[in-house]
C-alpha cells in the first residue's frame, strides 16, 4: 500500500483519494486477478479460450455483450459531450444503439450462431470466400489493437489529470492486470471480469445523477437550470433537429436517422467482432438471441449514469469547462473532466474509491474486450487460414495466449507512439470507421441476399472502404467539400461522421449488387446455414410467450420509444 | 453461470458488493461520528452510510444464495 501510496502522490490533481478509497480500488485488482487465476482451468481447448466454452447464460453474455463496449472513455467521452450538446448526446445510447442490438439479437445472431463460426470474418469467409476474411480479419485485428493502445493512453492521462497518477504507472499496472486474467483464463475470464465490470460500473456511477438530481430540484428543476444558464435545446432530443444550426451539435435529423441509426451502429453492433463475440459464447441459440436483447435493455439506462450527469454538471458546477486546449492554457478544466468532478462533488471516503475503480473497470473492460477479440481473429482468421493451416487445438490455444500479450504489447506501443505524436491518434480513430459501415453492407446482403456472390461481397466491402477513405481525405484537404458529404456548409465533425458513414455503406450495397449480377451465385445448397430462406432456423418450440426473445424485443422497442416521445 | 464446476459468477460479485459496501458504510459512519472539515455537497444526506448499507446487504444475499456448494435450487446460475 505505501508503494501505491507513493507512486500516486502528486499535488497537481483533481481528487485526492484516501487509504480506505486506495483499498477499494486495490481489492478490485485482487480480485480480477483471482477471478482469471480461478479460471485458468477451464481455458484448456480452443473452444474454452476463444468462445468460453459456448456456455454461456443469456444474462451473462448480454451483460459482457454491453459491459464490452462501457469503457471509461465512453463513459467520461459521452458525460462530455452531453455537457457540450445536452441531452442530443443520448442518441447514441438509444437510436445510435437500440435498433441494431435487437436487430443482431432477433435476425442477424441466426445465422452467426448456426454457422458455428469463431469470428465475424469467420462468417464472411463461409460466405465470401478467403479474400473477403481476409480484408476484414487484417484490418479488425490491427485497428482493435491500435484503438486498444489508444484508449490505454486517453485512459492513463485521465488518471493523470484526476488522482496525479504517474502516466507510466497507469498504463503498465493496467495493461499486465489484463494480460494476465485474458491469457489465463481467456474469453471466460474476459466475460466474468466484464460482467462484474458492469456491476461495479453502475454500483459506482448511480449516486451521481441521484444526488444531482436531489440538488437540482429533480428534473423540473434541471431543465428550469438549464433554461436560464444555458438554453432549453439542452434539454430536447428531436425538437431542434428540424436544421443543421437550430441544436448545439450541428446535425440534422436525416444524419442521426439515416447515418447514425440505420448505419453506423448497424455497423458497429452487429459486425464489430469486439461485442459479437460475447454473444457468440452463448449457451444455445435461444441465449444468444436473448443476449442482445437483455443488452439493449440495460443499454436504454445507461444515459441516467452518463448522460444526465453531464447535463447536471452544465448548471450545478461552480466553474465552467472548456475545450481541451483552452483548459490546457488557461489552467482551468476541460469537458472531459466533468464526470470526476462530479465524482468528487458528492462522494466522500469509500464512495469516492467505488466511483474510480468504476471508471478504472470501464477501461479495463475495454481493453479486455480489444485484446481478446484481436487474439481470437489472429488465432483463427491469420494464423489458422493463412500461416497454419494444419494447427492443432493446443497450438490455437497457445497461439490465443501469446496473441494476448501480444495485443497488449502492441497496445502499450501505440500508446507511446501517440504519447509523442498525438495527431496519430485522430488518424486512428478514422481509420477504425472506415471499415464499419461497409461491413455492415457486406455482412447484411451475405445474410439476407441468396444472390449475393463472392466476388460481390469483396469488391463491395473494399470499394466502401475506399470511398470512406476517399471522402474523409477529400474533407482534410478541402474543408469546403464538407457541404457535398454532409449535405449542408453548416455540418460539424458529427454531422460528416453520420454522412460519410451513409454513402460508404451505399456505395458497398450498390458495387456488391452489381458485381454480384455480373458473377455466378453459389449453389443453394452452400448456403444453408448462412442465408435467410434456405437455413432452417431452429423453432422455439411451445414455451411460454415471456420466454421468447421476439416478446421482450417487443417490450424494448415500446420502452425505447415512450423514452424518446418523453425528451422529443 | 457457474465457472470451474462450483463457484458461480454472481458469487464473485456478491463478494465484490459486500467487500465494498462493508468499506463504504464503515467510512460513511466514520465521517458520522467525525464530520469532515471540507464536506462533501449534500453530506448531510450521508450517501456513503446508506449507499453502503444497500450494496453491502445485496453483497451478503448474492453470497450466500450462490455459496460455492450449497444446493441447487434448480434454476440455472
Amino acid at each position: 500500500m505505501s508503494f501505491a501510496v507513493a507512486v500516486l502522490a502528486n499535488s497537481q490533481q483533481l481528487v485526492h483519494l484516501s487509504t480506505i478509497d486506495l483499498v477499494i480500488v486495490v481489492f478490485y485488482f485482487a480480485l480480477v486477478l483471482a477471478i482469471g487465476w480461478y479460471l485458468k482451468q477451464q481455458a484448456n481447448t480452443s473452444e474454452d479460450f476463444f468462445l468460453a466454452g459456448r456456455e454461456m447464460t443469456a444474462w451473462v453474455a448480454g451483460l459482457s455483450f454491453l459491459s464490452a463496449n462501457l469503457g471509461a472513455l465512453e463513459l467520461m467521452g459521452w458525460a462530455a459531450a452531453s455537457y457540450q450538446y445536452g441531452i442530443l448526446a443520448a442518441h447514441w445510447y438509444w437510436i445510435g444503439a437500440i435498433p441494431a442490438m435487437l436487430f443482431l439479437g432477433i435476425v442477424m445472431m441466426p445465422f452467426y450462431y448456426i454457422s458455428k463460426t469463431h469470428s465475424v470474418p469467420g462468417y464472411l469467409e463461409l460466405r465470401f470466400g478467403e479474400s473477403s476474411r481476409a480484408l476484414s480479419a487484417i484490418s479488425f485485428a490491427f485497428m482493435t489493437v491500435l484503438m486498444s493502445g489508444i484508449n490505454m493512453y486517453s485512459m492513463a492521462l485521465v488518471m493523470k489529470v484526476v488522482l496525479g497518477w504517474d502516466i507510466h504507472f497507469s498504463i503498465w499496472i493496467s495493461s499486465i492486470t489484463v494480460a494476465v486474467y485474458v491469457a489465463l483464463g481467456g474469453l471466460r475470464s474476459a466475460i466474468f471480469n466484464e460482467v462484474l465490470q458492469f456491476v461495479l460500473i453502475w454500483a459506482g456511477a448511480l449516486l451521481i445523477p441521484i444526488l444531482g438530481l436531489i440538488e437540482a430540484g429533480g428534473w423540473s428543476g434541471l431543465q428550469a437550470k438549464i433554461a436560464q444558464n444555458a438554453s432549453s435545446e439542452y434539454t430536447h432530443l428531436w425538437g431542434t433537429l428540424g436544421s443543421f444550426t437550430g441544436n448545439p451539435m450541428g446535425v440534422h435529423w436525416t444524419g442521426i436517422v439515416f447515418g447514425l441509426g440505420a448505419i453506423l451502429s448497424f455497423g458497429y453492433w452487429t459486425t464489430d467482432f469486439l461485442v459479437v463475440q460475447r454473444v457468440l459464447a452463448a449457451k444455445d441459440l435461444r441465449s444468444a438471441k436473448m443476449a442482445p436483447i437483455i443488452g439493449a435493455a440495460f443499454k436504454m439506462f445507461v444515459p441516467f449514469i452518463v448522460i444526465l450527469p453531464g447535463i447536471l454538471g452544465l448548471v450545478l458546477l461552480p466553474v465552467k469547462l472548456t475545450g481541451e486546449a483552452t483548459a490546457v492554457a488557461t489552467n482551468g478544466h476541460s469537458y472531459n473532466e466533468v464526470l470526476p468532478l462530479m465524482l468528487a462533488r458528492y462522494c466522500g471516503p469509500g464512495l469516492l474509491g467505488l466511483g474510480i475503480t468504476a471508471l478504472i473497470a470501464g477501461f479495463m473492460s475495454g481493453m479486455a474486450g480489444n485484446v481478446s477479440a484481436f487474439a481470437t481473429v489472429w488465432t483463427y482468421d491469420i494464423y489458422g487460414a493463412l500461416m497454419n493451416k494444419k494447427a492443432t487445438d493446443q497450438q490455437y490455444v497457445r497461439m490465443g495466449r501469446w496473441c494476448t500479450i501480444l495485443g497488449v504489447l502492441i497496445s502499450i506501443g501505440t500508446a507511446y507512439l501517440v504519447m509523442q505524436f498525438q495527431s496519430i491518434m485522430d488518424y486512428v480513430q478514422a481509420l477504425f470507421s472506415f471499415f464499419i459501415a461497409p461491413l455492415f453492407g457486406t455482412v447484411l446482403l451475405g445474410m439476407l441476399w441468396r444472390r449475393a456472390t463472392s466476388a460481390g461481397g469483396f469488391w463491395g466491402l473494399l470499394a466502401g472502404t475506399m470511398s470512406s477513405i476517399g471522402m474523409w481525405a477529400w474533407v482534410k484537404v478541402d474543408p469546403t467539400a464538407l457541404r457535398y458529404v454532409a449535405l449542408s456548409p453548416n455540418a460539424r465533425d458529427m454531422a460528416e461522421n453520420l454522412y460519410r458513414a451513409l454513402w460508404s455503406w451505399i456505395v458497398c450495397v450498390v458495387v456488391t449488387v452489381i458485381v454480384s449480377l455480373m458473377t455466378r451465385a453459389k449453389p443453394v445448397e452452400e448456403l444453408n446455414g448462412l442465408v435467410y430462406g434456405v437455413t432452417d432456423i431452429p423453432s422455439e418450440g411451445q414455451v411460454a410467450i415471456y420466454k421468447r426473445p421476439l416478446f421482450w424485443a417487443a417490450v424494448v422497442v415500446v420502452i425505447f420509444f415512450i423514452l424518446n416521445i418523453i425528451f422529443w | 453461470m457457474k465457472a470451474g464446476g462450483s463457484i458461480s459468477i454472481w458469487f464473485f460479485i456478491g463478494l465484490s458488493l459486500l467487500v465494498n459496501g462493508a468499506l463504504i458504510l464503515a467510512a460513511g459512519l466514520y465521517e458520522f461520528l467525525h464530520p469532515p472539515e471540507y464536506p462533501v455537497v449534500l453530506y448531510h444526506l450521508h450517501a456513503s452510510t446508506w449507499w453502503g448499507a444497500i450494496l453491502l446487504a445485496i453483497g451478503i444475499v448474492y453470497c450466500y444464495y450462490f455459496a460455492p456448494g450449497r444446493p441447487k435450487s434448480g434454476k440455472e446460475r
